[in-house]
Order: structure tokens, then sequence, then C-alpha cells
């Protein structure tokens, strides 16, 4: 009996006259690589916005590993292990790769960020490089975010989320804005990171090779509910969900 | 080498050519240099709190606090020791950023700026109006002594500014270790991505309170050196255009350099002697002129023209071997 | 009883003064989102050019028909705008839009540093009185005190001043793209607003009602150089309590502002200085963006 990592039950979001949430419920075993799709409005990033805290549903309860989350602030939610990527990647635009690296490794090592202790000392610098050349963007450490490739700026976003052991980790729309021939290298790095830390995943595409090629499950959002969830053949074949996400109903 | 390149024995080869400075400048240099490097630890705090993004309109209700404080005690209650009087300056000014601190982390940009400016002005009215404390005349410093020692005239000057630069060393120093460190890294994080750096881990809010917290320790320090110096303190110490000189120096120097901050607030009051003196009607003018040319040009300050040329130097020496 | 009343008429002459001063600070930031230091300057400016405007009007037989002095004051905040407006706009601002709101800030105070001088330069250090328009209308009596008349003419002017904004800005073609800019400047442009003209227009409307503020100020005080320092930080709290870019919550906020200082002024003196920043203090603690908030659209 596999343990829970993340339980939602009957999350309500409305913004004014949307709906963004309507009774969701969900239960995320440890592990596991899931999914989740659906049209744009449909409540996905909703859905991880209020799960890592960035938005208070309006009812309902969130368990990341047993402990309630509901009311936690995103701080507090990265702090117990669950992380998140970002659709648009969050990076610090003035600061290097390497800079933006030391920023995760600064805040996520084992002791306090120090008063003193020099961002860039030299096993500092050779543990955010180690990280870097684990997703192939060493070679770029001293680039800003305005010269990297949408590909690369991807890649940052999710190794700056990963350091530091995450039990869970969101990943909102990894392959975005990515040319279409790094989708598919990029996304092996990063499951392959993943993979080896037996992290839970859940990740938020559109694309539906990369959801039937990397995911075990398939959550399909419609209308601020989930209106599937099981294997990715059994969900892409589902008549609703071929009517409301993916368009492909004759 | 490497033993003259390290940050400390930098810092003492300066303090010992700045010292030297002393002797060899006429009385009044001495007197401009004090005044522009206490004031330049005021726009050191201003710096500390740029990095984060935050821009404050309102330190010199620091500096109005550290001159007052050393004031009230060397008239009312006869202290005269300058360290007992940094100490005590630099104290409650410390108290009183922890207290607004925390309230004025969470604000930010235009708001951010508003807020310590109105904090500032509500000090300079309040001041204007208390005649226990002089009102608008303010009161009149005594001189201060050095552990016992109360010297005049030249020597009295001289012992002021080896004071001073012994301060400017040592906070320039320590604040170099701080940006230098982890929790500056962090807080240049935070004035590109505040979001980034919560979905991280860390407090922007705490961060940001402890760098307004130095800074209004820094600022009561150089209100007090001020203070002494000039021999006089008065509301106009918390005005906003006191604060809008902090700024102007803070702009002016950038934060890439602790050391072209102090050059650019001695430049500042190069500027300012001269001109009052011969243009009273136009340095104002020329200020401006020079405000939004570093603007224009310059937009990381003086500092970043430090940078590129020790950048450039790294580079030429690393060639050469 | 008696000295409620008093506070409150105190109140609204104050805050009527306020209101024009205030509302061309608070356009300027909802248009173009600049922050401008120099509009202090800029009222100071307007008082001087008035101050010789009607010291000329005077000079040159004025005396024949005196209420024209107030079409003269008028006559003048309207060429500080035409000539400074575009000027300040075209030739200086724009080069630093997209640079961000504070970078914007440090180059009005650069521009506020040139102008106090550059009023020095032209009008002098010594001080210009021009009190005829201010004693013209004489005195109204409420009850044993004695108000000046000139005082209620700001209050329907501050009230003119408000309904023509109001009206031109929601009634109006030309006011309901200056809406839009200001809700969307980016989606203004798409739909083929010309914003660069907007910026002038809106810019050197704010240049207007700055020296209109300083204006009809001018017959009430002694111009002497400095005049504007005070007033942007008084003009900056009225608008930051009101929110930024809202000319309803410059309006409230100007009449909550007159009605503290009166009461400041009649009931705890020592506070009169100091009054207005703590009105801000306590509104941004409870409302961080002012009364009348933008509404933010969501970020991640």
């Amino acid at each position: 009996m596999t343990a829970v990592a993340l339980q939602v039950d009957d999350l309500h979001k409305r913004f004014d006259a949307v709906t963004a949430a309507e009774g969701i419920s969900v239960t995320v075993p440890e592990g596991v690589v899931w999914s989740l799709i659906g049209s744009n409005g449909a409540g996905k990033t909703t859905f991880v916005n209020m799960v890592t805290g960035y938005i208070k549903p309006d009812r309902g309860r969130i368990q990341f590993h047993g402990s309630d989350i509901t009311a936690l602030t995103p701080r507090e939610i990265t702090r117990l292990g669950m992380r998140r990527s970002f659709q648009i990647p969050q990076l610090c635009a003035e600061l290097t790769v390497l800079e933006n690296m030391l920023v995760s490794c600064a805040i996520n090592q084992d002791r306090k960020p120090s008063f003193w202790h020099p961002a860039t000392s030299k096993d500092d610098v050779d543990k955010a490089m180690e990280i870097l050349a684990r997703f192939r963007i060493a070679e770029s450490s001293n680039h800003r975010m305005a010269e990297l490739s949408g590909g690369a700026r991807k890649l940052l976003d999710i190794a700056m989320a990963l350091y530091g052991n995450p039990k869970v980790m969101l990943l909102d729309e990894p392959t975005s804005g990515v040319a279409a021939e790094e989708k598919f290298p990029i996304m092996d790095r990063v499951m392959e990171a993943l993979s080896k830390e037996n992290v839970t995943t859940l990740f938020v595409e559109h694309d539906m090779d990369i959801v039937t090629r990397y995911s075990d499950r398939v959550l399909a959002f419609y209308d601020g509910r989930i209106i599937a969830n099981d294997s990715p053949d059994e969900v892409l074949g589902d008549e609703d969900v071929q009517r409301y996400v993916t368009g492909t109903v004759t | 080498m490497s033993f003259l390149k390290s940050l400390p024995s930098r810092s003492l080869i300066l303090f010992c050519i700045l010292v030297g400075l002393g002797f060899a400048m006429p009385t009044w240099g001495v007197f401009l240099v004090t005044i522009a490097f206490a004031k330049g630890l005021v726009a050191l705090g201003n710096v500390a709190m740029m990095r984060g993004g935050l821009v404050s309109f309102g330190q010199g209700l620091y500096y109005c606090t550290g001159a007052y404080v050393a004031g009230f005690m060397a008239i009312h209650l006869g202290f005269s020791d300058i360290f007992l009087l940094c100490l005590a300056g630099v104290f409650v000014s410390t108290i009183v950023g922890a207290i607004l601190g925390p309230i004025l982390s969470t604000y930010r940009g235009i708001f951010f700026a508003m807020l310590s400016l109105a904090v500032s002005m509500i000090l300079y009215g309040a001041l204007s109006k208390a005649t226990a404390l002089g009102s608008t005349d303010g009161l009149t410093l005594p001189g201060p002594t050095f552990l016992g020692f109360a010297p005049e005239g030249r020597a009295l000057s001289l012992h002021l500014y080896i004071f001073t630069v012994t301060l400017v060393v040592a906070a320039g120093t320590l604040m170099r270790m701080l940006f230098d460190s982890e929790r500056g890294l962090i807080t240049l994080a935070i004035k590109d991505n505040e979001l980034r750096v919560e979905y991280l881990g860390a407090s922007v809010r705490a961060t940001m309170s402890v760098n307004f917290v130095i800074a209004a320790a820094l600022g009561g320090l150089g209100g007090v050196i001020a203070g002494l110096a000039i021999g006089h303190v008065d509301p106009e110490y918390a005005y906003w255009t006191t604060s809008g000189e902090f700024v102007f120096v803070a702009i002016l120097a950038g934060h890439f350099s602790v050391g072209a901050i102090f050059i650019a607030s001695v430049i500042l009051e190069l500027v300012r002697s001269f001109s009052s003196l011969y243009f009273p009607n136009t340095w104002q003018l020329a200020l401006g002129l020079f405000l939004l040319l570093v603007i224009l040009l310059l937009p990381d300050g003086l500092g970043s023209l430090m940078k590129r040329w020790s950048r450039a130097t790294a580079a030429f020496t690393k060639k050469r071997i | 009883m008696d000295l409620l009343a008093v506070i409150l008429v105190d109140g609204l002459i104050y805050g009527a003064w306020l209101f024009i001063v205030s509302v061309g600070l608070t356009l300027v930031f909802g248009v173009l989102n600049v922050l401008n230091i120099a509009h202090g300057s800029l009222y100071a400016i307007g008082a001087y050019t008035t101050a010789s405007a009607v010291g000329l009007y005077f000079a040159q037989g004025g005396d024949s028909f005196p209420l024209g002095s107030y079409a003269v004051m008028v006559l003048a905040a309207a060429v500080v705008a035409v000539v400074v407006g575009p000027i300040l706009e075209r030739g200086l601002l724009r080069y630093f839009y997209g640079r961000g709101e504070v970078v914007i800030v440090l180059v009005t105070y650069g521009v506020f540093l040139i102008l106090e001088d550059v009023m020095k330069l032209v009008w002098g250090v010594d001080p210009y009185f021009v009190s005829q328009p201010y004693a013209l209308l004489g005195n109204i009596e409420f009850g044993p005190l004695i108000y000046v008349a000139y005082d209620f003419l700001v209050i329907a002017m501050a009230i003119a001043v408000g309904l023509l904004v109001w009206f031109v800005l929601n009634r109006t073609r030309k006011g309901k793209i200056v809406l839009a800019v200001i809700h969307d400047r980016e989606m203004s442009e798409t739909m083929g607003v010309n914003v660069r003209r907007v910026f002038v227009v809106s810019f050197s409307a704010g240049v207007f009602l700055a020296a209109l503020g300083g204006a009809i100020t001018a017959p009430m005080i002694s111009v002497t150089p400095g005049l504007g320092v005070s007033v942007i930080i008084t003009a900056f709290a009225v608008v930051i309590i009101g929110g930024l870019g809202s000319i309803e919550g410059a309006a409230i906020g100007a009449v909550l502002v007159g009605i503290a200082r009166a009461a400041s002024v009649h009931l705890m003196p020592e506070a009169e200085l100091f009054i207005i920043y703590l009105v801000m203090a306590v509104v941004l603690l409870f409302r961080p963006e002012g009364l009348f908030q933008k509404i933010q659209a969501r970020k991640i």
C-alpha cells in the first residue's frame, strides 16, 4: 500500500463569473508520474496554483503527505517538499544562469543562508555546476536569461525547483515555448532526474505525444472539473475528452 | 600576491591611504570629506535596500534620529564621548528600524518610497513643533571627546576624520562581505523575481527586513557623525530633500562597488560647496543635469565603471599568464 | 457645533486647493505611468508666470477691468502647459519609458532640480506680490468669522475642474480614448490609437492643472523660490491616499486631507505639519495601494 503524496478533496474556486474549480477531488500516490490535460481556461493552472498555495480555494482541502496545507503560503509548502516549475519560466533576469542556480542552492541547503559566506565559493559553484551539467545547460552558466533559448530557460526553471530533494514536483507546461525537436530531449532529461529521486510528478501539458510517452495516468480537466482519470489510452479514447480537450471527435 | 588581493588587506591599505590624506589636506578638505563620508554611510544603507529593489525616500528618518539622539545626550545629559554618542544613536535608530521594517517591507515600488517618505516627514513635522528640542532652530552640539581626550581646532577635525574613516572602512568592508554572501545574492534575486524567491523557500519579507534594519543602523551612525561634524542638528535632517540626496548618491554610485558610494558622496559635497560659493543659483541645475546624464549613460552607476575596469584588468592579466 | 462648521469650511477650502494641485499628478500617472516629482516645480512656474502676467496686466491698465485678471491667470497656466508640456514629455521623458517606474521618478527628480534653478535664473530670488485678484471679491461673513470670498472661488474652481476632467474623460470620444490607454496601453496601440499623441496631450493637461494650481495660489502668497518643494509631497500624499491614477480618489483624498488638516489646526496644532503624512500612512496600512486600487491581472 503506497503512501499518498497528495490528497485533494472537493476544491472549489470562482473568479467572479468564471468557475475555475468545481468539486475537484483526486488522490495522488507516491512516486507516480501523472499528466494534467485540458484546454485553456479549464482549470489546470488554477489547480496547480491552489495546490502550491498561490491561490486559496473557496472550499475544499489539500493534504500533502498527510498534513493539511490548504492555508499555507507557497514558501511554507515549498519547505515541506512540494516544488513547482512555471509555464513562463520564473528566472532572475539580471543574474547569470550560474547565479540563478546558486540562489536555489543557497536557500535549499541544510543550514540557513549565511550573512558572510560568499555565494560564489568554490564548493557552492561546483555543486551548482554539477546540477547544471545534469540538465546539460552548464555551457551557458555565464549567460543571462535574455541570451538563452526557450528550452534552456525551461530547464533552468526546473533545475532550480528540483534542487533540495522535493517529494512532489509540479511542472506547468514544461515543453511549451520549446522548439519541437527539443521537446523530447528536454523531457528525457527532466524525467531522468526526477525518477532517480523517486519524485511524485504531475505535469500540465498540451502536447499529447508528451502525455502518452511520459505519464502513467492522465487527468483531463474541463470547465473546472476533472472529467477523466485513467491511463493515457483510456483518457485519450474517451468521447468527452475528445470533444472538450483534444478536439478529435468526428 | 593573493594576500594583497584579499578584502581585509585591501581595506587596511585603503585605511592607511585615507588617514595619510587627512594629514595632507587643509582643514576645510578634512571637514568636507568627513561630512561626505557620514552621508555616504546613509547612502550605503540605501544601496543595501536598492539591491533588493526597494528605493527608500525616507532614510532621513534615521539620519535625523541619530543626530538628535547625539544632540540630546550631549546637551541635556552631558555626554560628550563620541563612542557613547555613536552607540546610542545607532541603538535608537536600529530599534526604530526594527519596528518599522516588518511593516514597510511588505510594500513595493512607489508605495514603499512614499510610505518611507511619509514616516520621515512625520518626524520632520513633529520635531519642527517640539520646543524642547529647539523646534525649527534645532540644537547646537558641542565638540565630541575621544575617550576623555578633548581636542580642538584642526586636531578635533582630524580626530573626527580618522574616527569616521575607521567606521567607513569597517562598515564598507562588512557590507561588501554581506553583498557577496549568500544572503546578498538572495537579495539581488528578490529585486528580479520575488515570487520565485518565495517559491524557492526563502522569506522575502524577512530578508528585506534585515536589509532595512541594517540601513537604519547605518543611517543613524551617519547622522551622529554629521551632527557632530557640522555642530548643529535641525528637523531638515528628516526633510524629504535630504533623503533625496542619499538616493542621488546611491543612484550615482550603483550597487556594484561600495567604494563608489563614498566617492560619489565626496563628489556631491565638492559640487555643492563650490557651487554654492560661486554659482548659488545653478548648482541644483548642475546636479539635475548630472543625474540625468548618469541615468541615461551609466544606468548602473559609477560602480559599474569600476566593475568593467576590474573585469578588463582581470582579463588582461589572465591573458598575460 | 460652531467649531465643527469652521473645521468643515476650512477643510473644504484647503481640500479644494489640494484637489486642483493634485489632480494633474494623478492624471499623468494614470496615463503615462509617470510619477512626476517635478509637478511641484510646474506648480511654481505657474505661480511665477501668473505673477508676471497679472503684474503686467495691471501695469498696462488692467485696473479698468480687474476681473480680467482671473482670465489672465488661467491663460498663464495654459501658456505654461503648451510650452513646457511638450518639451518635457517629447524632449526628455519619452527616452526613459520602458525602464521602469522608479527610473522615471529619478528622472523627474532631476528635472525638479533643474527647474528649481531655472526659475531662479528667470525670475530672480526676490519675492513677487500680486494680491489684487485675491482681494477683488471682498469678504464673506459667516457669523463671527470673516472669510475671503476668493477662497470660495477656489472651491468653485475645484468643482469645475473635477467636473470638466470627468466630463472630458467619460463623455467625449477623445476622453474615452485616453481611458482606454489608461487601462491597457498596448491594446490601445494595437487598436490604432495614437498613443504618442495621447501622451503629449495628457502630460500637457497635467502641466496645465499643476500650473493652474500655482496660478490660483499666487495672489494668496508671496511667490518665492522653493515654493514647489513642499507642494510636491503634499500632492503625492493626496494622490497616494486616493490611489494612483484615480481622479475620484484624488477628490476624496483631497477632502479627507483638507478636513484632517483643518481639524489639526484647530484641535491639535502640534500635528499640523505632519497630519497629512499620518493620514497617508494610516490609509496605506489598510489599503496598501490607496483607496481606489487598480485591478491587478494574473501574473503566473
